[in-house]
Protein backbone atom coordinates (compact mmCIF):
# COMPACT_ATOMS: atom_id res chain seq x y z
CA UNK A 1 0.00 0.00 0.00
CA UNK A 2 1.39 3.32 -0.99
CA UNK A 3 0.50 6.84 0.13
CA UNK A 4 -1.26 9.44 -1.97
CA UNK A 5 0.92 11.06 -4.61
CA UNK A 6 -0.80 14.43 -4.45
CA UNK A 7 1.11 15.68 -7.46
CA UNK A 8 -0.72 13.13 -9.59
CA UNK A 9 -3.92 12.45 -7.62
CA UNK A 10 -4.62 16.07 -6.65
CA UNK A 11 -5.80 17.32 -10.06
CA UNK A 12 -7.60 14.02 -10.74
CA UNK A 13 -9.41 14.30 -7.42
CA UNK A 14 -10.51 17.85 -8.11
CA UNK A 15 -11.75 16.84 -11.56
CA UNK A 16 -13.57 13.74 -10.22
CA UNK A 17 -15.16 15.79 -7.46
CA UNK A 18 -16.38 18.31 -10.02
CA UNK A 19 -17.71 15.56 -12.29
CA UNK A 20 -19.67 13.93 -9.48
CA UNK A 21 -21.23 17.25 -8.44
CA UNK A 22 -21.99 18.07 -12.07
CA UNK A 23 -23.64 14.72 -12.82
CA UNK A 24 -25.59 14.57 -9.58
CA UNK A 25 -26.83 18.16 -9.58
CA UNK A 26 -27.95 18.23 -13.22
CA UNK A 27 -29.57 14.79 -12.94
CA UNK A 28 -31.31 15.80 -9.70
CA UNK A 29 -32.53 19.05 -11.20
CA UNK A 30 -33.91 17.47 -14.37
CA UNK A 31 -35.06 14.28 -12.66
CA UNK A 32 -36.49 16.24 -9.74
CA UNK A 33 -38.67 18.40 -11.95
CA UNK A 34 -39.72 15.51 -14.23
CA UNK A 35 -40.36 13.34 -11.16
CA UNK A 36 -42.50 16.05 -9.59
CA UNK A 37 -44.62 16.19 -12.73
CA UNK A 38 -44.87 12.40 -13.06
CA UNK A 39 -45.57 11.94 -9.34
CA UNK A 40 -48.28 14.60 -9.43
CA UNK A 41 -49.81 12.88 -12.46
CA UNK A 42 -49.73 9.53 -10.64
CA UNK A 43 -51.40 11.10 -7.61
CA UNK A 44 -54.06 13.06 -9.47
CA UNK A 45 -55.05 10.34 -11.94
CA UNK A 46 -55.37 7.56 -9.37
CA UNK A 47 -58.82 6.48 -8.23
CA UNK A 48 -60.63 9.31 -6.46
CA UNK A 49 -58.01 11.82 -7.66
CA UNK A 50 -58.63 15.30 -9.03
CA UNK A 51 -58.04 14.16 -12.62
CA UNK A 52 -59.01 10.52 -12.19
CA UNK A 53 -58.12 8.59 -15.34
CA UNK A 54 -57.76 4.86 -14.92
CA UNK A 55 -56.07 4.16 -18.25
CA UNK A 56 -53.54 6.96 -17.90
CA UNK A 57 -52.75 5.91 -14.35
CA UNK A 58 -52.38 2.26 -15.32
CA UNK A 59 -49.96 3.06 -18.15
CA UNK A 60 -47.86 5.48 -16.12
CA UNK A 61 -47.84 3.20 -13.11
CA UNK A 62 -46.67 0.32 -15.28
CA UNK A 63 -43.94 2.44 -16.86
CA UNK A 64 -42.64 3.49 -13.45
CA UNK A 65 -42.62 -0.10 -12.27
CA UNK A 66 -40.84 -1.12 -15.46
CA UNK A 67 -37.95 1.34 -15.21
CA UNK A 68 -37.44 1.41 -11.45
CA UNK A 69 -36.22 -2.14 -10.81
CA UNK A 70 -33.48 -1.98 -13.49
CA UNK A 71 -30.12 -1.71 -11.70
CA UNK A 72 -28.53 1.58 -12.75
CA UNK A 73 -25.43 -0.05 -14.21
CA UNK A 74 -27.68 -1.99 -16.59
CA UNK A 75 -29.88 1.00 -17.41
CA UNK A 76 -26.72 2.87 -18.37
CA UNK A 77 -25.94 0.22 -20.97
CA UNK A 78 -29.52 -0.56 -21.91
CA UNK A 79 -30.62 2.94 -22.91
CA UNK A 80 -27.33 3.73 -24.64
CA UNK A 81 -28.97 4.20 -28.06
CA UNK A 82 -31.49 6.65 -26.62
CA UNK A 83 -28.67 8.52 -24.89
CA UNK A 84 -26.85 8.71 -28.21
CA UNK A 85 -29.94 10.12 -29.89
CA UNK A 86 -30.63 12.67 -27.14
CA UNK A 87 -27.17 13.72 -25.97
CA UNK A 88 -25.25 12.99 -29.15
CA UNK A 89 -22.74 10.69 -27.51
CA UNK A 90 -22.75 7.43 -25.57
CA UNK A 91 -19.65 8.15 -23.56
CA UNK A 92 -18.50 10.78 -21.12
CA UNK A 93 -20.01 12.69 -18.21
CA UNK A 94 -22.90 14.14 -20.22
CA UNK A 95 -23.84 10.67 -21.43
CA UNK A 96 -24.19 9.57 -17.78
CA UNK A 97 -26.42 12.48 -16.85
CA UNK A 98 -29.22 11.42 -19.19
CA UNK A 99 -29.78 7.91 -17.81
CA UNK A 100 -29.16 9.25 -14.30
CA UNK A 101 -31.93 11.82 -14.79
CA UNK A 102 -34.24 9.13 -16.21
CA UNK A 103 -33.67 6.86 -13.22
CA UNK A 104 -34.09 9.79 -10.84
CA UNK A 105 -37.37 10.97 -12.39
CA UNK A 106 -39.04 7.59 -12.05
CA UNK A 107 -37.82 7.12 -8.49
CA UNK A 108 -38.77 10.69 -7.55
CA UNK A 109 -42.23 10.19 -9.07
CA UNK A 110 -42.95 7.45 -6.52
CA UNK A 111 -41.65 9.53 -3.65
CA UNK A 112 -43.79 12.48 -4.75
CA UNK A 113 -46.86 10.27 -5.16
CA UNK A 114 -46.36 8.72 -1.72
CA UNK A 115 -46.03 12.10 -0.06
CA UNK A 116 -49.00 13.65 -1.85
CA UNK A 117 -51.17 10.71 -0.78
CA UNK A 118 -50.66 11.76 2.84
CA UNK A 119 -52.35 15.14 2.23
CA UNK A 120 -55.72 15.24 4.00
CA UNK A 121 -58.38 14.85 1.25
CA UNK A 122 -60.49 17.31 3.25
CA UNK A 123 -58.05 20.08 2.40
CA UNK A 124 -58.50 19.41 -1.30
CA UNK A 125 -62.26 19.23 -0.86
CA UNK A 126 -62.18 22.62 0.88
CA UNK A 127 -60.35 24.12 -2.10
CA UNK A 128 -62.84 22.53 -4.51
CA UNK A 129 -65.69 23.96 -2.44
CA UNK A 130 -64.19 27.42 -2.98
CA UNK A 131 -64.39 26.90 -6.71
CA UNK A 132 -60.67 26.23 -7.26
CA UNK A 133 -59.87 24.36 -10.47
CA UNK A 134 -57.83 21.12 -10.38
CA UNK A 135 -54.90 22.93 -12.03
CA UNK A 136 -54.93 25.67 -9.39
CA UNK A 137 -55.11 23.09 -6.60
CA UNK A 138 -52.19 21.19 -8.11
CA UNK A 139 -50.06 24.30 -8.57
CA UNK A 140 -50.84 26.20 -5.39
CA UNK A 141 -51.84 23.66 -2.80
CA UNK A 142 -50.44 20.16 -3.26
CA UNK A 143 -46.72 20.91 -3.09
CA UNK A 144 -46.92 23.47 -0.23
CA UNK A 145 -49.09 21.10 1.84
CA UNK A 146 -46.61 18.21 1.43
CA UNK A 147 -43.44 20.33 1.37
CA UNK A 148 -41.77 18.98 4.51
CA UNK A 149 -41.93 15.29 3.56
CA UNK A 150 -41.10 16.19 -0.06
CA UNK A 151 -37.86 17.86 1.02
CA UNK A 152 -36.90 14.74 2.98
CA UNK A 153 -37.80 12.60 -0.04
CA UNK A 154 -35.63 14.69 -2.35
CA UNK A 155 -32.78 14.49 0.14
CA UNK A 156 -33.09 10.72 0.10
CA UNK A 157 -33.09 10.77 -3.72
CA UNK A 158 -30.02 13.00 -3.88
CA UNK A 159 -28.11 10.42 -1.92
CA UNK A 160 -29.40 7.61 -4.12
CA UNK A 161 -28.23 9.54 -7.19
CA UNK A 162 -24.77 10.03 -5.66
CA UNK A 163 -24.74 6.26 -5.16
CA UNK A 164 -25.78 5.58 -8.77
CA UNK A 165 -23.25 8.06 -10.16
CA UNK A 166 -20.41 5.92 -8.79
CA UNK A 167 -20.66 3.59 -11.78
CA UNK A 168 -20.31 6.45 -14.29
CA UNK A 169 -16.79 5.24 -15.07
CA UNK A 170 -18.26 2.32 -17.04
CA UNK A 171 -18.98 4.69 -19.93
CA UNK A 172 -16.18 7.10 -19.23
CA UNK A 173 -18.16 9.50 -17.12
CA UNK A 174 -15.51 9.85 -14.43
CA UNK A 175 -16.43 11.03 -10.96
CA UNK A 176 -15.39 10.00 -7.47
CA UNK A 177 -16.51 6.39 -7.95
CA UNK A 178 -14.33 6.06 -11.01
CA UNK A 179 -11.38 7.59 -9.14
CA UNK A 180 -11.79 5.09 -6.33
CA UNK A 181 -11.92 2.12 -8.69
CA UNK A 182 -9.29 3.08 -11.26
CA UNK A 183 -6.71 4.86 -9.12
CA UNK A 184 -7.48 3.21 -5.81
CA UNK A 185 -8.79 -0.30 -6.14
CA UNK A 186 -7.15 -1.34 -9.41
CA UNK A 187 -3.77 0.10 -8.41
CA UNK A 188 -3.88 -1.31 -4.89
CA UNK A 189 -3.76 2.25 -3.59
CA UNK A 190 -6.11 1.97 -0.66
CA UNK A 191 -5.76 5.60 0.54
CA UNK A 192 -7.16 6.87 -2.77
CA UNK A 193 -10.20 4.62 -2.40
CA UNK A 194 -10.58 5.84 1.14
CA UNK A 195 -10.28 9.47 0.02
CA UNK A 196 -13.08 9.02 -2.54
CA UNK A 197 -15.31 7.18 -0.06
CA UNK A 198 -14.78 9.77 2.68
CA UNK A 199 -15.54 12.58 0.21
CA UNK A 200 -18.80 10.90 -0.78
CA UNK A 201 -19.69 10.41 2.90
CA UNK A 202 -19.06 14.10 3.59
CA UNK A 203 -21.23 15.17 0.62
CA UNK A 204 -24.04 12.88 1.78
CA UNK A 205 -23.83 14.09 5.38
CA UNK A 206 -23.93 17.74 4.36
CA UNK A 207 -26.91 17.21 2.09
CA UNK A 208 -28.76 15.29 4.79
CA UNK A 209 -28.14 17.99 7.38
CA UNK A 210 -29.33 20.64 4.93
CA UNK A 211 -32.38 18.57 3.98
CA UNK A 212 -33.33 18.01 7.61
CA UNK A 213 -33.00 21.70 8.40
CA UNK A 214 -35.14 22.75 5.42
CA UNK A 215 -37.76 20.11 6.19
CA UNK A 216 -37.91 21.27 9.81
CA UNK A 217 -38.52 24.81 8.64
CA UNK A 218 -41.23 23.69 6.26
CA UNK A 219 -42.92 21.63 8.97
CA UNK A 220 -42.34 24.35 11.58
CA UNK A 221 -41.34 21.76 14.19
CA UNK B 1 -82.74 29.57 -1.85
CA UNK B 2 -82.07 25.85 -2.14
CA UNK B 3 -84.54 23.33 -3.50
CA UNK B 4 -84.24 19.56 -3.65
CA UNK B 5 -86.69 17.85 -5.99
CA UNK B 6 -86.85 14.07 -5.76
CA UNK B 7 -83.11 13.82 -5.25
CA UNK B 8 -81.41 10.44 -4.98
CA UNK B 9 -77.74 9.59 -4.78
CA UNK B 10 -76.31 6.10 -4.95
CA UNK B 11 -72.69 5.03 -4.69
CA UNK B 12 -71.32 1.93 -6.32
CA UNK B 13 -68.61 0.26 -4.30
CA UNK B 14 -67.35 -2.75 -6.20
CA UNK B 15 -70.51 -4.66 -7.05
CA UNK B 16 -72.50 -3.21 -4.17
CA UNK B 17 -74.81 -0.27 -4.58
CA UNK B 18 -75.28 1.96 -1.56
CA UNK B 19 -78.17 4.40 -1.44
CA UNK B 20 -76.94 7.47 0.41
CA UNK B 21 -79.83 9.81 -0.35
CA UNK B 22 -83.25 8.60 -1.41
CA UNK B 23 -85.96 10.70 -3.02
CA UNK B 24 -85.38 13.83 -0.96
CA UNK B 25 -87.50 16.92 -1.59
CA UNK B 26 -87.09 19.97 0.57
CA UNK B 27 -86.84 23.73 0.35
CA UNK B 28 -84.45 25.92 2.30
CA UNK B 29 -85.67 29.50 2.54
CA UNK B 30 -83.59 32.62 2.10
CA UNK B 31 -82.23 33.95 5.41
CA UNK B 32 -83.05 30.99 7.63
CA UNK B 33 -80.87 28.56 9.55
CA UNK B 34 -81.88 25.15 8.32
CA UNK B 35 -80.65 22.07 10.15
CA UNK B 36 -80.34 18.57 8.76
CA UNK B 37 -80.00 16.03 11.54
CA UNK B 38 -79.33 12.33 11.31
CA UNK B 39 -77.15 9.56 12.70
CA UNK B 40 -73.77 8.93 11.11
CA UNK B 41 -74.30 7.17 7.81
CA UNK B 42 -77.75 8.71 7.36
CA UNK B 43 -76.52 10.52 4.25
CA UNK B 44 -76.43 14.08 5.57
CA UNK B 45 -72.87 14.86 4.47
CA UNK B 46 -73.69 13.57 1.00
CA UNK B 47 -76.90 15.60 0.95
CA UNK B 48 -75.12 18.88 1.73
CA UNK B 49 -72.44 18.18 -0.90
CA UNK B 50 -75.12 17.90 -3.55
CA UNK B 51 -75.84 21.60 -2.99
CA UNK B 52 -72.41 22.79 -4.17
CA UNK B 53 -71.89 19.88 -6.52
CA UNK B 54 -68.99 18.26 -4.66
CA UNK B 55 -71.15 15.17 -5.12
CA UNK B 56 -73.40 14.81 -8.16
CA UNK B 57 -76.98 13.55 -7.98
CA UNK B 58 -77.98 10.18 -9.41
CA UNK B 59 -81.48 11.52 -10.10
CA UNK B 60 -83.59 14.55 -9.27
CA UNK B 61 -82.60 18.22 -9.31
CA UNK B 62 -81.02 20.64 -6.86
CA UNK B 63 -81.66 24.32 -7.46
CA UNK B 64 -79.58 27.02 -5.78
CA UNK B 65 -80.78 30.60 -6.21
CA UNK B 66 -82.77 29.55 -9.24
CA UNK B 67 -79.81 27.77 -10.89
CA UNK B 68 -80.13 24.03 -11.49
CA UNK B 69 -76.71 22.93 -10.26
CA UNK B 70 -77.31 19.33 -11.30
CA UNK B 71 -77.26 20.43 -14.94
CA UNK B 72 -73.93 22.26 -14.70
CA UNK B 73 -70.59 20.86 -15.81
CA UNK B 74 -67.70 20.78 -13.35
CA UNK B 75 -66.17 23.96 -14.80
CA UNK B 76 -69.54 25.78 -14.85
CA UNK B 77 -70.02 24.78 -11.21
CA UNK B 78 -66.88 26.58 -10.05
CA UNK B 79 -68.28 30.12 -10.05
CA UNK B 80 -71.40 28.79 -8.27
CA UNK B 81 -69.19 27.23 -5.58
CA UNK B 82 -67.37 30.51 -5.20
CA UNK B 83 -70.67 31.98 -4.03
CA UNK B 84 -71.35 29.23 -1.48
CA UNK B 85 -69.28 29.04 1.70
CA UNK B 86 -68.51 25.72 3.36
CA UNK B 87 -67.06 24.74 6.73
CA UNK B 88 -66.06 21.30 7.89
CA UNK B 89 -65.87 19.09 10.97
CA UNK B 90 -62.08 18.82 10.74
CA UNK B 91 -61.81 22.49 9.66
CA UNK B 92 -59.72 21.52 6.59
CA UNK B 93 -57.44 24.52 6.91
CA UNK B 94 -54.33 24.72 4.74
CA UNK B 95 -51.50 23.91 7.14
CA UNK B 96 -48.92 25.44 4.83
CA UNK B 97 -50.60 28.85 4.95
CA UNK B 98 -51.06 31.38 7.71
CA UNK B 99 -54.48 32.32 9.02
CA UNK B 100 -54.47 35.32 6.68
CA UNK B 101 -53.26 33.09 3.82
CA UNK B 102 -56.12 30.68 4.41
CA UNK B 103 -58.72 33.44 4.36
CA UNK B 104 -57.13 35.00 1.25
CA UNK B 105 -57.16 31.76 -0.76
CA UNK B 106 -60.82 31.86 -1.90
CA UNK B 107 -60.31 35.52 -2.82
CA UNK B 108 -57.40 34.55 -5.06
CA UNK B 109 -59.56 31.85 -6.60
CA UNK B 110 -62.25 34.47 -7.25
CA UNK B 111 -59.64 36.73 -8.88
CA UNK B 112 -59.50 39.57 -6.35
CA UNK B 113 -56.53 41.93 -6.78
CA UNK B 114 -53.89 41.78 -4.04
CA UNK B 115 -54.58 45.16 -2.41
CA UNK B 116 -58.32 44.47 -2.07
CA UNK B 117 -57.57 41.01 -0.65
CA UNK B 118 -55.58 42.33 2.31
CA UNK B 119 -58.35 44.71 3.37
CA UNK B 120 -61.00 42.01 3.05
CA UNK B 121 -58.92 39.51 5.06
CA UNK B 122 -58.46 42.06 7.87
CA UNK B 123 -62.18 42.78 7.89
CA UNK B 124 -63.07 39.07 8.08
CA UNK B 125 -60.58 38.30 10.85
CA UNK B 126 -62.01 41.22 12.78
CA UNK B 127 -65.50 39.79 12.31
CA UNK B 128 -64.54 36.38 13.74
CA UNK B 129 -62.41 37.92 16.49
CA UNK B 130 -59.01 36.68 15.30
CA UNK B 131 -57.42 39.90 14.06
CA UNK B 132 -54.37 39.26 16.28
CA UNK B 133 -53.74 35.77 14.87
CA UNK B 134 -53.40 36.72 11.18
CA UNK B 135 -49.78 35.55 10.98
CA UNK B 136 -50.25 32.35 12.99
CA UNK B 137 -50.35 28.94 11.36
CA UNK B 138 -53.36 26.63 11.89
CA UNK B 139 -51.25 24.25 14.02
CA UNK B 140 -50.83 27.03 16.56
CA UNK B 141 -54.57 27.53 17.07
CA UNK B 142 -57.16 25.84 19.31
CA UNK B 143 -60.07 23.94 17.77
CA UNK B 144 -62.49 26.82 18.25
CA UNK B 145 -60.06 29.28 16.70
CA UNK B 146 -59.51 26.94 13.74
CA UNK B 147 -63.22 26.79 13.08
CA UNK B 148 -63.45 30.57 13.29
CA UNK B 149 -60.74 30.76 10.64
CA UNK B 150 -62.79 28.23 8.66
CA UNK B 151 -65.82 30.49 8.94
CA UNK B 152 -63.84 33.61 7.94
CA UNK B 153 -62.47 31.71 4.94
CA UNK B 154 -65.94 30.49 3.97
CA UNK B 155 -67.34 34.03 4.15
CA UNK B 156 -64.48 35.63 2.22
CA UNK B 157 -66.30 36.01 -1.08
CA UNK B 158 -69.50 37.24 0.65
CA UNK B 159 -71.56 34.13 -0.12
CA UNK B 160 -75.31 34.22 0.44
CA UNK B 161 -75.29 30.58 1.52
CA UNK B 162 -73.10 28.84 4.10
CA UNK B 163 -72.91 25.06 4.42
CA UNK B 164 -71.76 23.83 7.82
CA UNK B 165 -70.89 20.13 7.76
CA UNK B 166 -70.71 18.89 11.39
CA UNK B 167 -68.94 22.14 12.13
CA UNK B 168 -68.97 21.69 15.90
CA UNK B 169 -68.63 17.92 16.23
CA UNK B 170 -64.89 18.07 16.93
CA UNK B 171 -65.28 20.79 19.56
CA UNK B 172 -65.92 20.75 23.32
CA UNK B 173 -69.33 21.98 24.57
CA UNK B 174 -68.15 25.48 25.45
CA UNK B 175 -66.36 26.03 22.13
CA UNK B 176 -69.38 24.58 20.37
CA UNK B 177 -71.56 27.33 21.82
CA UNK B 178 -68.97 29.93 20.79
CA UNK B 179 -68.98 28.71 17.19
CA UNK B 180 -72.79 28.43 17.13
CA UNK B 181 -73.09 32.02 18.34
CA UNK B 182 -70.79 33.05 15.51
CA UNK B 183 -72.92 31.18 12.96
CA UNK B 184 -75.96 32.94 14.37
CA UNK B 185 -74.18 36.27 14.00
CA UNK B 186 -73.35 35.40 10.38
CA UNK B 187 -77.01 34.65 9.79
CA UNK B 188 -78.40 37.73 11.54
CA UNK B 189 -75.86 40.40 10.69
CA UNK B 190 -74.90 39.33 7.19
CA UNK B 191 -78.21 37.75 6.21
CA UNK B 192 -76.45 34.57 5.11
CA UNK B 193 -78.64 31.48 4.77
CA UNK B 194 -77.03 28.70 6.82
CA UNK B 195 -77.44 24.96 6.32
CA UNK B 196 -76.27 23.09 9.40
CA UNK B 197 -75.53 19.37 9.21
CA UNK B 198 -75.34 17.74 12.61
CA UNK B 199 -76.00 14.67 14.70
CA UNK B 200 -76.43 16.76 17.84
CA UNK B 201 -79.94 17.88 18.67
CA UNK B 202 -78.48 20.50 20.97
CA UNK B 203 -77.04 22.28 17.92
CA UNK B 204 -80.47 22.25 16.28
CA UNK B 205 -82.09 23.62 19.43
CA UNK B 206 -79.47 26.37 19.81
CA UNK B 207 -79.61 27.98 16.40
CA UNK B 208 -81.91 26.41 13.83
CA UNK B 209 -85.24 27.77 12.60
CA UNK B 210 -86.31 24.63 10.78
CA UNK B 211 -85.04 21.09 10.76
CA UNK B 212 -85.19 18.02 8.54
CA UNK B 213 -84.65 14.63 10.15
CA UNK B 214 -82.74 12.27 7.89
CA UNK B 215 -82.90 8.53 8.41
CA UNK B 216 -81.16 6.12 6.06
CA UNK B 217 -81.14 8.65 3.24
CA UNK B 218 -84.76 9.72 3.59
CA UNK B 219 -86.25 12.84 5.11
CA UNK B 220 -88.64 11.35 7.66
CA UNK B 221 -89.70 14.60 9.28
CA UNK B 222 -89.41 18.25 8.36
CA UNK B 223 -90.79 21.18 10.29
CA UNK B 224 -90.00 24.16 12.50
CA UNK B 225 -87.63 23.32 15.31
CA UNK B 226 -90.36 24.10 17.87
CA UNK B 227 -92.80 21.71 16.22
CA UNK B 228 -90.30 18.85 15.96
CA UNK B 229 -89.20 19.30 19.58
CA UNK B 230 -92.64 19.72 21.06
CA UNK B 231 -94.39 17.18 18.88
CA UNK B 232 -92.01 14.72 17.19
CA UNK B 233 -93.92 12.41 14.87
CA UNK B 234 -91.39 9.70 14.06
CA UNK B 235 -89.32 7.40 16.27
CA UNK B 236 -86.11 8.84 14.86
CA UNK B 237 -87.19 12.38 15.70
CA UNK B 238 -88.35 11.29 19.16
CA UNK B 239 -84.99 9.68 19.86
CA UNK B 240 -83.16 12.84 18.81
CA UNK B 241 -85.45 15.03 20.89
CA UNK B 242 -84.95 12.64 23.80
CA UNK B 243 -81.20 13.27 23.71
CA UNK B 244 -81.65 16.86 24.86
CA UNK B 245 -85.12 17.03 26.40
CA UNK B 246 -85.60 14.47 29.14
CA UNK B 247 -89.13 15.29 30.18
CA UNK B 248 -90.48 11.84 29.34
CA UNK B 249 -89.62 8.91 31.60
CA UNK B 250 -87.74 6.06 29.96
CA UNK B 251 -88.93 2.50 30.55
CA UNK B 252 -86.29 2.21 33.26
CA UNK B 253 -87.60 5.35 34.95
CA UNK B 254 -91.12 3.94 34.72
CA UNK B 255 -90.12 0.68 36.41
CA UNK B 256 -88.64 2.67 39.25
CA UNK B 257 -91.68 4.97 39.48
CA UNK B 258 -93.98 1.98 39.47
CA UNK B 259 -92.27 0.55 42.57
CA UNK B 260 -92.74 3.66 44.67
CA UNK B 261 -96.11 4.82 43.29
CA UNK B 262 -99.13 2.54 43.35
CA UNK B 263 -101.63 4.96 41.71
CA UNK B 264 -102.31 5.32 37.96
CA UNK B 265 -99.47 6.94 36.04
CA UNK B 266 -100.20 9.25 33.11
CA UNK B 267 -97.98 11.49 31.00
CA UNK B 268 -99.58 14.75 29.83
CA UNK B 269 -98.10 17.10 27.24
CA UNK B 270 -97.74 20.67 28.37
CA UNK B 271 -98.07 23.29 25.66
CA UNK B 272 -98.21 27.03 25.59
CA UNK B 273 -101.77 27.99 26.58
CA UNK B 274 -102.57 24.32 27.19
CA UNK B 275 -104.42 24.93 30.44
CA UNK B 276 -103.27 21.79 32.23
CA UNK B 277 -102.94 23.66 35.53
CA UNK B 278 -106.58 24.75 35.98
CA UNK B 279 -107.81 21.23 35.16
CA UNK B 280 -105.51 19.70 37.74
CA UNK B 281 -106.71 22.30 40.22
CA UNK B 282 -110.19 20.82 39.82
CA UNK B 283 -109.02 17.26 40.49
CA UNK B 284 -110.03 17.40 44.13
CA UNK B 285 -113.69 18.00 43.14
CA UNK B 286 -113.62 14.59 41.43
CA UNK B 287 -112.14 13.00 44.53
CA UNK B 288 -108.80 12.58 42.79
CA UNK B 289 -105.43 13.53 44.24
CA UNK B 290 -102.32 13.90 42.09
CA UNK B 291 -98.59 14.08 42.47
CA UNK B 292 -96.05 15.16 39.82
CA UNK B 293 -93.52 12.34 39.66
CA UNK B 294 -91.54 13.15 36.52
CA UNK B 295 -91.26 15.76 33.79
CA UNK B 296 -90.00 19.13 32.73
CA UNK B 297 -90.88 22.26 30.80
CA UNK B 298 -88.49 23.81 28.29
CA UNK B 299 -88.59 26.97 26.25
CA UNK B 300 -87.68 27.04 22.58
CA UNK B 301 -87.89 29.91 20.12
CA UNK B 302 -89.59 31.83 22.95
CA UNK B 303 -92.36 29.26 23.40
CA UNK B 304 -92.57 26.69 26.16
CA UNK B 305 -93.38 23.02 25.93
CA UNK B 306 -92.76 19.82 27.86
CA UNK B 307 -94.50 16.99 29.59
CA UNK B 308 -95.48 15.97 33.10
CA UNK B 309 -95.91 12.46 34.43
CA UNK B 310 -98.52 12.33 37.18
CA UNK B 311 -99.55 9.76 39.71
CA UNK B 312 -103.34 9.88 40.12
CA UNK B 313 -105.10 8.38 43.12
CA UNK B 314 -108.83 8.09 43.75
CA UNK B 315 -111.90 6.34 42.33
CA UNK B 316 -111.45 5.12 38.72
CA UNK B 317 -114.53 7.02 37.57
CA UNK B 318 -113.08 10.28 38.94
CA UNK B 319 -109.70 9.63 37.32
CA UNK B 320 -111.34 8.80 33.97
CA UNK B 321 -113.32 12.02 34.13
CA UNK B 322 -110.17 14.00 34.88
CA UNK B 323 -108.33 12.35 31.98
CA UNK B 324 -111.24 13.16 29.66
CA UNK B 325 -111.00 16.84 30.63
CA UNK B 326 -107.24 16.83 30.09
CA UNK B 327 -107.60 15.19 26.68
CA UNK B 328 -109.78 18.06 25.53
CA UNK B 329 -106.74 20.30 25.82
CA UNK B 330 -103.69 18.18 25.27
CA UNK B 331 -102.27 14.72 24.58
CA UNK B 332 -102.37 12.36 27.52
CA UNK B 333 -100.88 8.90 27.60
CA UNK B 334 -101.68 6.44 30.33
CA UNK B 335 -98.58 4.52 31.31
CA UNK B 336 -99.46 0.82 31.34
CA UNK B 337 -99.39 -0.78 34.76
Amino acid sequence: MSGIDWGMIGPLYVRAFGQTLYMVSVAMLAGGVAGLVLGTLLYTTRRGGLLQNRLFYAVLNFAVNLIRPIPFILLLAFIGPVTLAVVGTQIGTEAVIFPLAIAASFAVSRIVEQNLVTIDPGVIEAARAMGASPLRIILTLLVPEALGPLILGYTFMFIAVVDASAVAGIIGGGGLGDLAIVYGYQRFNYPVTLLAVVTIIVIVQLVQVLGNALARRALRR
Amino acid sequence: MVRFDGVSKTFTVGKQTVVAVENVSLTIEQGEIFAIIGYSGAGKSTLVRLINGLERVTSGTVTVDGVDVTALSESRLRPVRSGIGMIFQQFNLFRSRTVAGNVAYPLKVAGWPREKRAARVAELLEFVGLADRARSYPDQLSGGQKQRVGIARALATSPTLLLADESTSALDPETTQEVLRLLQKVNRELGVTVVVITHEMDVVRSIADRVAVLDRGRVVEQDTVFEVFSNPKTDTARRFVGTVIRDRPTSGDLDRLRQSHSGRLVTAQVREGGGVGPILAGAADLGVSFEIVYGGISALQDRSFGSLTLELRGPDAGIDALLARLREHTDVEEVAA
